[in-house]
């Protein structure tokens, strides 16, 4: 090839490359933008007191309604029992693979994990439908099962590999230093990671929790199938929940475009999009705590 | 006594760590055994190669095999040269300043954003704004742009395991930064590469918030998979099976059958990026 | 005597770092120059810039004149990859291709436009004493050779471009003692052809091979001459204590 060829060729794609790190920035600005017009749209006819404070969803009454309070806090109620569920067992587990299991048991459970992480969310809903809330209804004596308490499970199961990987990872770069210090004064081995290797990896726990949460709160089809959908504001964990993204995927399909229930389904995207760019941010935020932390 | 105290405690303790790790596998355990002791039922050559029927009471699922199939091979197309270039962009050619770091924040909240919300950016890109309406080519896409941050964050892991000396030895013989980088870095990354790729599809192959309202239908009587015609894919007709089928009960185990079909799906893309990681690695020893 | 490759007044700074200060050095045609000093001393850097390494380092600062006879080496009239074809290079790692030993060599021939058929690889491994080994392997994985023949497969691609110098960064330094005379017998070969400049931080290898040497410390060139007078008769005391072990 002559050289002007390999010189012009050099040149040319490294704008592409560049171009292609600036059509990421575009994606993010674009989604931004999206979801920033279609919100604005959306005040021009409600106000946004309303929208926040409002007890009540109901867009396609006679007198529609446009208050998130029931959608928010249906989410927020699945996403709290996902995570009083995955936390303890997010972290003992991490726990357990790091600090207990041998090798072989690692190169069984680690892989296990990543396959429950694969497993795609409308099966782990399916499930929620066949399986758990049968099982829910029959214990509690409920009609059936499909209620925020069967959400948080299927949650908890959706959000555990992500917990668990991360709190593992902060777990095993704990220095060993610490763990011997430990043991040199006489502390058993759960003394030792309750007292020593769980503060030390605090921050990175937490972050794994942020993000699980940033994983629960976002998940859509989980929710949407097993939780019966009602826009209720949630009294407990046997009521029947609608959080933000089931309320998304299920009008989305039936509201006519641009019409004051399409543009309040955007800024009720707009709200879910800053709940989990808060709780990653928060997560991120630890993880580079844990890192400097530990390059120091 | 003390001794004994001592014993039994970290008995109890250990069994707690132990229990909540169980706990874990059991849920592995349970959805496995669950879809694959009803699904396997179901599960034949004529399930997996004939056309719903009846209403969707019979048949089988080939209209949304292929759906499967085509969307994720429209997503690889558009997510994989995207992602790689990206990953090169940040990996090889980006000085370490304002603009490189917004792009890798950017990329990291990309990754955090809800699958709905990809779902309605499609909608309003794709669908609407360049008017490809509900249809394979705008839900590809939508997957597509989910895809593009894990590719760029894999890929970019990738070509960070190439050693400086590798890129200096191909510059030293008088070869350009791009010939370089083509010829020399991308082909010493791809198994980090492929395995990053074959698991992000993996995902994308059973999304299903993102197609619902930019292509996936409940039903398409035709196999012939045109890219700007709505289609049929295996989880969104899971999803369809389970909840939005007027004869629920009728059609379970065709719904467990799919949901065995697309479990394997997953998995085996799953196993098959272990087994490259696997031997990428024995190949370095 | 004819002056290969010169450097005159060079200064290089990385950011606010400067590693080498008024740095002025002459490579006579088909003789072998060795550059030592103790580590950080700036004899890397000065090697990598006469092939214009540093170009990739966005806050490399190069000031000074380079020159390959008359051509001046930062010339904006010269192509990169033409002085890289002229100026070859051999790394202290070796550092082979993912490809296979064939392609190896055939690759920088490729890229530069000249011929590759199977003879022209052959003149080049023979010439780096590695034909023999290879010959019914040429299509194994390079990175299957050994320590010491993927350095020598590294000599036989740069040998293969045919250029007029070769840089070499302390070639040996990862490598078995059998290996290593072999590559310096190789090295003393291959001075009737091209001319050779490397850097070493062992002091038998430099006298081994060496015509020349430059004695290097602290960005600055200390002493230089006969490899024999820098040896026998150091005018410093740093040289003195350095070759003799005092600090490295």
């Amino acid at each position: 090839m002559k050289y002007k060829v390999r010189i012009g060729l050099d040149v040319t794609f490294k704008y592409i490359f560049k171009a292609t790190g600036l059509l990421v920035l575009c994606l993010l600005g674009g989604i931004l933008a999206m979801l920033i017009y279609n919100s604005i749209s959306f005040f021009m006819d409600v106000k946004p007191l309303d929208f926040i404070t409002g007890m009540e969803w109901n867009p396609t009454a006679k007198n529609p309604a446009y208050g998130m309070l029931p959608l928010i806090l249906s989410t927020t109620i699945v996403t709290f029992g996902a995570m009083l569920i995955a936390i303890p067992l997010g972290i003992g587990t991490a726990a357990f693979i790091s600090e207990y299991a041998g090798t072989r048991l690692k190169n069984i459970l680690k892989p296990a994990i990543e396959m429950l992480a694969a497993v795609p969310s409308v099966v782990i809903g399916f499930l929620g439908i066949v399986v758990l809330s049968p099982g829910i209804a029959d214990m509690a004596g409920l009609p059936n099962g499909l209620n925020a308490l069967n959400g948080a499970i299927l949650l908890a199961v959706m959000a555990l590999p992500t917990i668990i990987t991360i709190a593992e990872d902060a777990i095993h770069a704990v220095p060993k230093t610490y763990k011997e210090a430990s043991y040199g004064v006489g502390a058993t081995k759960w003394q030792t990671l309750r007292k020593v290797i769980i503060p030390a990896a605090a921050p990175g726990i937490i972050s794994a929790v942020m993000l699980g949460v940033g994983r629960a709160i976002g998940e859509t089809m989980t929710v949407l199938m097993a939780t019966g959908n009602a826009a209720l504001i949630p009294t407990g964990f046997f009521d029947s929940v609608k959080t933000m993204t089931a309320t998304i995927a299920i009008e989305m399909g039936e509201v006519p475009y641009q019409t004051t229930h399409y543009y309040g389904l955007y800024a009720l995207a707009t709200v879910l999009f800053f709940m989990t760019l808060i709780a990653n941010i928060v997560g991120e935020y630890f993880i580079n705590r844990l890192r400097k932390y530990h390059a120091a | 006594m003390q001794h004994n105290k001592l014993r039994l405690s970290s008995i109890v303790e250990w069994g707690t760590l132990v229990g909540t790790t169980l706990i874990v596998c059991f849920f592995l355990v349970v959805i496995i055994l669950e879809i694959v002791a009803k699904g396997i039922g179901s599960l034949s050559w004529e399930f997996i190669s004939s056309i719903p029927k009846e209403g969707m009471t019979k048949g089988g699922i080939l209209t949304p095999i292929i759906g499967t199939v085509l969307i994720t091979l429209i997503t690889a197309l558009f997510s994989i040269p995207f992602g790689v270039f990206c990953a090169i962009y940040l990996n090889e050619y980006a000085e370490n300043n304002w603009l490189t770091r917004t792009i890798r924040a950017a990329i990291r909240n990309l990754s955090g954003v809800p699958s709905i919300i990809y779902g309605l950016f499609g909608l309003a890109l794709f669908v609407q704004t360049l008017q490809l309406g509900t249809s394979l080519i705008a839900a590809g896409l939508t997957l597509g742009l989910l895809s593009l941050p894990y590719i760029i964050t894999t890929t970019e892991e990738a070509l960070m395991q190439i050693p400086n000396s590798t890129r200096e030895a191909a510059l030293a013989v008088g070869a350009t930064k791009f010939e370089t980088i083509k010829d020399v870095v991308i082909p010493s990354a791809v198994p980090g590469i492929l395995t990053g790729v074959v698991l992000t599809l993996s995902r994308a192959a059973g999304e299903t918030a993102p197609i619902l309202f930019t292509g996936a239908a409940f039903y398409i009587s035709d196999t012939n998979g045109y890219i700007n015609q709505e289609f049929m894919a295996l989880p969104y007709h899971l999803y369809m099976l389970s909840t939005q089928h007027q004869a629920i009960e009728e059609v379970r185990p065709i719904a467990y059958g799919t949901a065995l079909v697309l479990i394997l799906v997953v998995f085996l893309l799953n196993l098959s990026a272990f087994y490259i990681r696997y031997k990428f690695r024995k190949n370095e020893n | 005597m004819k002056t290969k490759l010169s450097a005159e007044n060079l200064n290089i700074s990385f950011a606010t770092k400067q590693v080498l200060k008024n740095v002025s050095v002459e490579f006579e045609e088909n003789k072998i120059t060795a550059l030592i000093g103790p580590s950080g001393c700036g004899k890397s850097t000065l090697l990598r810039s006469f092939n214009r390494m540093h170009d990739l380092v966005p806050y490399a600062k190069i000031q000074g004149s380079l020159k390959l006879e008359d051509m001046d080496i930062y010339s904006k009239n010269v192509p990169v990859t033409e002085i890289r074809k002229r100026i070859g290079m051999v790394f202290q790692k070796a550092n082979p291709f993912p490809k296979s030993i064939y392609d190896n060599i055939a690759y920088g021939l490729k890229i530069n436009n000249l011929p590759h058929d199977k003879s022209v690889i052959e003149k080049a491994l023979t010439e780096a004493f590695l034909w023999d080994e290879v010959k019914d392997d040429l299509k194994m994985p390079a990175h299957r050779l050994s320590g010491g023949q993927q350095q020598r497969l590294c000599i036989a691609r740069a040998v293969a471009l045919r250029p007029e110098v070769i840089l070499m960064d302390e070639p040996c330094s990862a490598l078995d003692p059998v290996s290593t005379i072999k590559i310096e017998e190789l090295i003393l070969h291959l001075k009737e052809k091209y001319t050779i400049a490397i850097v070493t931080h062992n002091m038998q290898q430099a006298q081994r091979i060496a015509d020349h040497t430059y004695f290097m410390y602290l960005g600055e060139v200390k002493e230089s001459g006969p490899t024999q007078d820098i040896f026998e008769n150091p005018k410093h005391e740093m040289t003195k204590n350095y070759i003799n072990g005092v600090f490295g």
